[in-house]
């Protein structure tokens, strides 16, 4: 029996139905045709599924799409606002910050909600943040500069 | 070496080759919007799942598919009989050997199962619950048999046998009895009688690594569809489509013509996509059922039936004067192919030596099946751990000796006319540069904390170019263009799109790149070997010349002057000669709009079997510093230095000497398969295969080298695989100077170190620093 699920997704309600065991990351990829979040391992593991819910960062391989309901999701998709980019965004393109770009949504996503917390993080507090989105490619360099670089941005902007 | 007509020479004043552009393809991809292999859909597709082996070694006395044909839902099954046999014959593919009737084992097996994970069956069902039903009900009778897993053990003469028919090549006269090694090569330059003779000094030692993962994080997938009329589609991350569609073609017997395959964008391959897995599954199945069949692999399944890298033993012996010239070099090395043969020892043996310029070398190698899967190249395949033991013995030597291990290696390095063990005699080549920039480097010269070491180590490849296409088109509006066919997996569109600009002295955001499917553009082997940007960037370049000849042709018909009296230059074509000054000159955007009236559309196309891909050599630094109450190892500092020939974009080159460097960290101190007694892999998820995460690493420095390579326009020499080559060289080096205790294992993680702490401590070690 699939259950009726209403929740907030990047700003705009939706309704969806759903299977019991289907994720939230099944919901978003299969139902709602947003591809941005990426399914790496689906045991939590990888971070390539990041979404915000509720403005929690959590892997939405890890969160059954039933629980979605009345919550508040955003995904790399709700990110730019119309042409414009956010500022992780550009500096990840900048920075040349990917490589194979796999990783890329979920490390995007997972370093705005570190910067919603902390808009002046040291190296350090971005590595830890950023250890669940594994990056096979960029030895993470070029993607804390990424980082550091928007939140210095940010910080100049507010 | 003299440079070829129409090379680029380095101190031309260049206005996108050698900058930092944004990649055509970011915008998707920090957008969400690129479609990686499992983000296309078709209506009315199937799910495909594989029903894999629980045994690392067993023979399938029968396969029951009856009860999962009959489930509602379940759509088409395939086995091991739906598959056409296939002789087997090794025939070259660029950088592997290629075995059809290996790869048909490795797709789906038929009489026996050779690794935990290996494919038994498949079946495309309606949903993803249906597939997994339908899987539990196929009913596989097997005879579970006894398995090997490592190499030294696969070895021994009462090994189990994988192959009876198995009889090892290479070896005069030919053994009589089946074994698991499936070849034996030899490697040989000068005298090694008189070189060891002419030693004051001799180093031994053996090493072994463990069987590593590449690891990339999106997992295989590919969507397929057959139609009624037979003609195939197949969109599928791949570092390489063509090959994709030749493997597909053969493994079901069908014209290559009958299949177009798309290259979707690819999260990640090291090596590890350019085999076939899921794609002749898929394809068969929707062949059967007529319907579009999408096939993904759980991570689970990446780990356990996926190409890993071998495991390795590696025996050195090197010969030394007293002064550190090296006068005899020998290493013997046995490499796990998994379950059928075809590791890369033969790079592994061919590597070992490269950066050394020494008279008097050997290598041997084995080739090993064991039950594992079959092993996938992963970057630079066999040269990280020939070239891990040789650095450990170069190290040993420069510290018994008392010398530098910068000046040791000065001393020694191969260098422009050195004559290699492998073969070829090196052009122009850039290890002597990276030695002097490491020696004047900041971090060389930096002081040491407590319980910290600084390792140094070198490393090779060779790099290859073969089979390419590139078409080049100017749009009617003087834009343009530009379709390639090596998959792009790491900014490979930026630096062909800079290349073009520079060529066709337009915009770098007047080109748009592509990377076309196989009905687009001719053969193109695939991104392997350090290749693309080499390979597809001299087709490039060619291509752009191409425009710019015709575009002097359609000039000089209007002008009514002959075509040699026009030339182009700056993107602009201009009367030259008597001619100069006769007649306004015009640029592409002009030549663009008057195409039509003066011969048709202005394309350039280049297919080529691009030749004069040069080694690539880099020297990592590292520091390194160990705990020594849990022996757990922090990187703090590192840096890689390396020749790139000429960095098109710098920023990419760069992210390769990173990302390499971050994964020799991971074999060098944490990656490992890890078997249990039954064969089976007991670390198949990240949790428990730990790759390097973001609070592991430092930030890595790089500086790029520029020997430029005479054979290629702009002087590029493939760099993405020497950056994973020294890095366990480099930290076993590190961690050894450390801690005052030679390590001859990777991983060295903490259990490990502390043992051998613990060890050097009980017998009394006076080099033991901590």
């Amino acid at each position: 029996m699939k259950h009726h699920v209403s929740f907030e997704l990047n700003g705009d309600p939706v309704e969806v139905l759903c299977e019991s065991e289907q994720t939230v990351l099944d919901v978003l990829r299969d139902e709602m045709q947003l591809i941005g979040t990426k399914e790496g391992c689906s045991t939590g593991d990888c971070g390539a599924c990041s979404v915000t819910v509720d403005d929690r960062l959590v892997c939405s391989c890890l969160m059954l799409g039933v629980e979605a309901n009345g919550k508040k999701i955003t995904t790399i998709e709700g990110m730019a606002e119309g042409e414009k980019l956010h500022p992780l965004q550009q500096k990840f393109l900048e920075h040349a910050a990917l490589q194979c770009g796999i990783c890329t949504p979920g490390v995007i996503v997972a370093a705005k909600s570190l910067l919603e917390r902390n808009p002046d993080p040291t190296e350090t507090e971005v590595r830890y943040w950023l250890a669940g989105n594994l990056c096979r490619c960029t030895g993470y360099d070029k993607i804390v500069r990424a980082v550091m670089d928007a939140a210095s941005e940010m910080r100049g902007a507010a | 070496m003299q440079e070829k007509v129409g090379n680029v020479p380095m101190d031309a004043d260049l206005k996108w080759v050698g900058t930092r552009q944004i990649r055509p393809d970011g915008m998707d991809k920090v957008t969400g919007k690129a479609r990686f292999g499992a983000d296309y859909n078709l209506s009315g597709q199937l799910v495909g799942s594989v029903l894999r082996a629980p045994h690392a070694h067993a023979r399938i006395k029968s396969i029951d598919i009856s009860a999962a044909e009959a489930l509602d839902g379940v759509k088409a099954i395939v086995t091991g009989t739906d598959f056409p046999e296939q002789e087997s014959k090794m025939s070259p593919a660029g950088e592997m050997m290629v075995n059809y009737n290996h790869i048909r084992t490795t797709v789906m097996a038929t009489d026996k199962v050779l690794f935990e994970g290996h494919p038994v069956a498949a079946v495309a069902a309606t949903n993803q619950t249906i597939a997994k039903k339908a899987l539990k009900l196929i009913k596989v009778e097997y005879e579970v048999l006894p398995h090997v897993i490592d190499v030294l053990e696969a070895m021994k003469p009462d090994a189990p046998v994988l192959h009876a028919d198995l009889i090892t090549a290479g070896v005069s006269p030919a053994p009589t009895k089946a074994s698991n090694v499936a070849n034996r090569i030899e490697l040989n330059k000068g005298d090694m009688e008189k070189g060891f003779a002419e030693a004051d000094q001799i180093f031994e030692r053996s090493f072994d690594t463990a069987p590593v993962h590449q690891a990339y994080i999106e997992p295989h997938a590919c969507l397929a569809v057959v139609n009624q009329d037979n003609q195939a589609e197949l969109w599928v991350s791949t570092q390489g489509h063509w090959v994709v569609r030749a493997h597909c073609a053969r493994l079901l017997g069908w014209e290559t013509s009958q299949i177009k395959v798309v290259c979707a964008e690819i999260g990640g391959g090291f090596g590890g996509k350019t085999v076939v897995y899921l794609e002749p599954l898929a394809l068969r199945l929707a062949e059967k059922s007529r319907r579009p069949v999408k096939m993904t692999m759980s991570r689970e399944e990446v780990f356990r039936a996926s190409g890993p890298a071998p495991g390795t033993h590696v025996k050195v012996k090197i010969g030394v004067k007293n002064n550190g010239k090296m006068t005899a070099c020998f290493t013997e090395m046995m490499y796990q192919a998994g379950a059928l043969p075809g590791s890369p020892v033969s790079q592994g043996c061919m590597a070992a030596y490269a950066p050394y310029d020494v008279e008097n070398v050997q290598a041997i190698g084995h080739d090993v099946v064991s039950n594992r899967p079959k092993v996938a190249a992963y970057r630079a395949p066999g040269a990280p751990m020939s070239e891990y033991a040789v650095e450990s013995v170069v190290d040993e030597i420069a510290l018994k000796l008392n010398i530098d291990p910068i000046e040791l290696r000065l001393m020694n390095a191969a260098k422009e006319g050195t004559q290699s063990a492998h073969g070829p005699k090196f052009g122009p080549i850039g290890l002597i540069e990276t030695l002097e920039a490491a020696k004047n480097s900041d971090h060389w010269k930096a002081p040491l904390g407590p319980n910290q070491g600084r390792g140094i180590a070198s490393g090779f490849w060779y790099n290859i170019g073969g089979q390419t296409t590139v078409s080049v088109v100017l749009n009617e509006d003087g834009s343009v263009n530009l379709t390639a066919g090596t998959p792009d997996i790491g900014g490979l569109r930026a630096s062909l799109a800079m290349m073009a600009a520079e060529e066709l002295g337009v915009e770098y955001n007047a080109i748009q790149p592509v990377i076309g499917d196989t009905q687009q553009l001719g053969f193109n082997f695939l991104t392997g070997g350090s290749r693309s940007c080499f390979s597809s960037g001299m087709a490039t370049v060619e291509a752009c010349r191409e425009i710019a000849q015709e575009a002097c042709k359609r000039a000089a018909l209007i002008w009514e002057i002959p075509e040699d009296a026009v030339m182009f230059e700056d993107g602009m074509v201009r009367p030259a000669g008597d001619n100069a000054g006769a007649h306004e000159p015009m640029n592409l955007r002009d030549i663009a709009a008057i195409a039509g009236k003066t011969g048709g559309p202005i394309v350039g196309n280049c297919s080529i079997n691009a030749q004069g891909a040069a080694p690539s050599l880099g020297t990592h630094l590292v520091d390194v510093e160990v705990d020594p109450e849990t022996g757990k190892v922090d990187v703090k500092r590192y840096t890689v230095i390396q020749d790139a020939g000429r960095a098109i974009h710098p920023g990419y080159v760069e992210g390769q000497f990173q990302g390499g460097a971050a994964q020799g960290i991971g074999w060098a101190l944490n990656e490992e398969y890890i078997y249990n007694d039954k064969g089976a892999l007991d670390n198949a998820s990240f949790l428990d295969y730990r790759v390097p995460v973001a609070s592991d690493l430092p930030m890595i420095d790089t500086i790029i080298v520029e020997v430029p390579n005479p054979n290629h326009p702009y002087g590029v020499r493939g760099v993405g695989e020497t950056p994973i080559v020294p890095p366990m060289g480099a930290i076993s080096n590190a961690v050894s100077r450390a801690t005052g205790v030679r390590f001859e294992s990777l991983p060295m993680s903490p259990p490990k170190i502390r043992h051998a702490i613990d060890a050097a401590r009980a017998a009394g070690s006076t080099d033991l620093k901590m």
